[in-house]
């Protein structure tokens, strides 16, 4: 500390050093101080900024994704196509393959357009048909086979459009992107303006983003994001259950019992080495032991699960032990003294302060391997998955993605729609972690006690 | 804590039945090809819809990684297909069969082109693997001797193409799309401009077979003076960097260019415009074979196996008028021989 104070206090050495008058010394140290706040400032403003630019091409890129352009249309469900036998039975009505639903749909989207004098010169019949998503006649065979006493009625039916007319609605396909977009004809897109003045063509709330499956690369208009949640939400689960009761067991003990020697010091170390280990290789010793070794299902979130428990258990050993660490040793003397045995402290005083501390390491804990792409790469859950996994025991053991799986997958593909659609799978994903990261606040603000 | 106690039996209870309980699989499990992924989901997505088993779960990860996870083994936890882009290798049919994976069958399932494009707003390029190679090699003939590349300009390659800088974005060694674009365009364009025979004439090796492998090695050497760039991501990156260097030529999957004419100009190969019907008449030179894999011990035991396999190749899929051809896939003309195939559930047979 050279520069804390130079010289001594005498004032009769300095008579015409004044508060008021700084000497050059002390605008110097003022300079100095002054140019620190602005380095401090500007590094803040840097990383705001950063955060900020983040942010704003997130948003811009991924909110119109939790929109979608939807045709209605009423289609008549002749029976004559979907069952031929006219008996309504499912074991027969299986045979008819999307295929048959899709020239369904055509015809009826036709004809309906026929109705109401809805027509663009020079579109072919091909145009109109392309403009239902492929999805539809997927989704309206279930629908069917779910009831099939639907058959022969007409069905007022609201299906969606494809990735480029949902695409046009939002801005990101024009005239003259469809001039050379081999996807799409301006023919298209000036019937869908038609189309929406006549209000058949209506864009509203995506509520399928957060609930459908993932789909192909010919549909990004039917990519949802409800494997990789239920994916993700089963993951989490499993890592609360795993990590805490180990993690907590560990750190009192740690804490609390275990003798001061070489072993502890050595287990000490290394529980910080591993909270820097790269995640990836908790993805290859998961792999080697899980699924290699044990015979777990590949995909399943039970060995997504493992792999993160391993990956956090480090942080909430370390959480936890710091937060034993700040209970004062008056509270377990005070126990001991009355008569307490060591385990009663710990579990009736020590354990019961050190909660809020724990809670939120574990919550940031949790968060941090809610993001955590890389680990689960090795054990396959960097996939396409179209089936819900089943509800928990048996679905731990279904495979499933998770949501910064399904932004690294949505990335990747072929088709532009895709990259709204990745962008709002990180809107999601920070929805959960901003959501998680305000729980661990809230929870030390009310608990936390201060000595 | 009562509740501690309750949730660690409760976690040791999940382990127990696990362990125990590795239940029957329902799906399918696919592995392989980045450039097959696409097509496979398609295909997975429509059989999930159609069929009443459950959809196959399709991983991507590369050809090699995918057909090395295949030959694993036998057994649950193994994969049923390998999706691959390029054929098996004798090294790959020996891990298989040293893990008891002895009966493989191979299903060519269509073709892929690999095109060159340039941003939709730039100069149209008409290349021939002469001036690719002339543009990117290392080395190449000049004066009747080989001498390093120095050319900076498409024009200075040929006066016929753009005064452009050079600057193209080629797939990274770990692609098999680069083994393509190295064989099909390199190494041809090399033999185009006599380089190849220059590279024999120096060419080390015991005998002629060994020579003519060094030179092709030779040949496929590319220049290293930033002009030629290396793109370890796949497509989506590639477009990526195009859109900042508007001035670059990118090598893609003529699947991905088909998706995003939009933002792309193709170039020609030898004067032939790729597209899915030149590819199929076998006039544009730049294309490969797509394969998958299938584990024949499994067909009969993973419910659905057989049945994938069919529908992935029936003519409403895999034909001319399919989806898989919808999205840029080129439909194989002996596609009724592999159907015949899968029918009698032939296994492949030793590489030639």
């Amino acid at each position: 500390m050279t520069d804390a104070t130079s010289g001594g206090l005498s004032a009769a050495a300095q008579p015409k050093s004044s508060l008021l008058q700084p000497s050059r010394l002390m605008k110097k140290r003022n300079a100095a101080e002054t140019r620190f706040k602005a380095y401090g400032i500007a590094a803040i403003v840097l990383s705001l900024a950063t955060l900020g630019f983040m942010l704003v091409t997130i948003f811009s890129d991924g909110v119109s994704s939790f929109f979608q352009a939807k045709l209605s249309f009423p289609v008549e469900l002749t029976a004559r196509t979907l069952d031929p036998k006219g008996n309504r039975d499912r074991a027969d009505m299986v045979k008819i393959t999307t295929l048959g639903y899709n020239k369904v749909l055509a015809v009826a989207f036709e004809k309906e357009l026929a109705a109401r004098g809805i027509a663009i010169e020079g579109q072919s019949a091909k145009d109109v048909v392309e403009m239902i998503s492929k999805d539809a006649a997927g989704s309206l065979r279930a629908t069917v086979l779910a009831n099939p006493s639907l058959v022969g009625s007409t069905l007022d039916a609201t299906v969606l459009a494809t990735g480029r007319i949902d695409g046009y609605l939002k801005g990101r396909v024009t005239m003259q992107t469809a001039e050379r977009d081999s996807n799409v004809t301006p023919a298209q897109l000036q019937l869908a303006d038609k189309l929406r003045e006549a209000g058949m063509l209506t864009s509203s709330f995506n509520w399928g983003f957060l609930t459908m499956p993932d789909a192909s690369d010919q549909r990004p208009e039917a990519a949802g994001l409800g494997v990789a949640i239920l994916g993700s939400a089963y993951m989490m689960l499993l890592v609360l259950v795993t990590c805490v009761p180990v993690g907590v067991a560990a750190s009192i003990y740690l804490e609390e019992f275990a003798p001061k020697n070489f072993w502890t010091d050595a287990i000490e170390v290394n529980i910080s080495n591993l909270a820097a280990v790269p995640s990836i290789v908790f993805g290859i010793l998961g792999l080697a032991i899980f699924i290699n070794f044990a015979g777990m299902p590949n995909s399943s979130t039970l060995v997504g699960a493992l792999v993160l428990s391993l990956m956090t258990l480090p942080t909430i050993i370390i959480a936890t032990r710091s937060a034993i660490k700040a209970v004062p040793p008056s509270i377990r003397d005070a126990a001991l003294g009355i008569g307490a045995s060591k385990m009663q402290s710990v579990f009736h005083h020590v354990l019961p302060l050190a909660m809020p501390g724990i809670l939120t390491g574990t919550i940031l804990g949790l968060a941090s391997a809610l993001g955590e792409t890389a680990p689960l790469l090795l054990i396959g859950m960097v996939a396409f998955v179209d089936n819900y996994p089943a509800a928990p025991m048996e679905g731990f053991l279904d495979p499933a993605t998770a949501l910064p799986v399904q932004v690294y997958g949505w990335a990747q593909r072929a088709d532009p729609a895709f990259i709204e659609r990745s962008s709002g799978a990180i809107i999601v994903l920070l929805v959960f972690l901003v959501a998680m990261n305000v729980l661990a606040i809230l929870l030390r603000r009310r608990f936390e006690r201060r000595w | 804590m009562m509740s501690l106690k309750k949730i660690s039996t409760s976690a040791i209870a999940i382990l127990a039945a696990t362990t125990l309980g590795a239940a029957a699989r329902d799906q399918l499990q696919i592995t392989g090809s980045s450039t097959v992924l696409p097509y496979s989901t398609i295909v997975a997505e429509a059989f999930g819809e159609n069929f009443d088993f459950p959809s196959p779960v399709v991983e991507g990860g590369g050809s090699g990684a995918g057909r090395k996870k295949f030959c694993e083994g036998v057994g649950e936890n193994t994969v049923d297909i390998a999706n691959s882009s390029s054929r098996i290798s004798q090294s790959d049919i020996d891990l298989c069969a040293a893990n008891g994976v002895t009966e493989i069958m191979e299903v060519r399932f269509g073709y892929d082109g690999i095109v060159f494009a340039s941003d939709v707003n730039g100069p149209e390029f008409a290349l021939t693997p002469a001036q690719v190679y002339g543009a990117l090699a290392a080395q190449v003939a000049k004066d009747g001797a080989l001498a390093a590349n120095a050319a900076a300009n498409w024009s200075d390659v040929d006066a016929a193409l753009p005064a452009q800088a050079i600057l193209a974005f080629v797939p990274g060694t770990k692609h098999g799309t680069r083994e393509v674009f190295d064989t099909k365009v390199i190494v041809a364009g090399c033999k185009d401009t006599g380089a190849h025979d220059m590279f024999l004439a120096v060419a080390e090796g015991a005998d002629e077979k060994e020579k003519k492998a060094n030179a092709d090695k030779a040949c496929m050497e590319l220049r290293t003076d930033g002009k030629s760039v290396d793109i370890d991501g796949d497509y989506t990156e590639t477009l990526a960097r195009l859109e900042t260097d508007k001035t670059a030529v990118g090598v893609f999957g003529l699947s991905f260019y088909q998706n995003n004419t939009d933002k792309l100009r193709v170039a020609t190969m030898s004067g032939v415009v790729p597209s899915t019907e030149s590819i199929s008449t076998g006039e544009y030179p730049v294309s490969r074979p797509l394969f998958f894999y299938v584990k024949k011990a499994h067909i009969g035991v993973i419910p659905g196996l057989k049945e994938y396999v069919s529908f992935f190749l029936s003519d409403e899929i895999a034909g001319p008028d399919g989806p898989l051809a919808a999205y840029g896939l080129v439909s194989d003309p002996d596609l009724a021989a592999t159907q015949a195939m899968v029918d009698a559930e032939t296994p492949m047979g030793p590489l030639q």
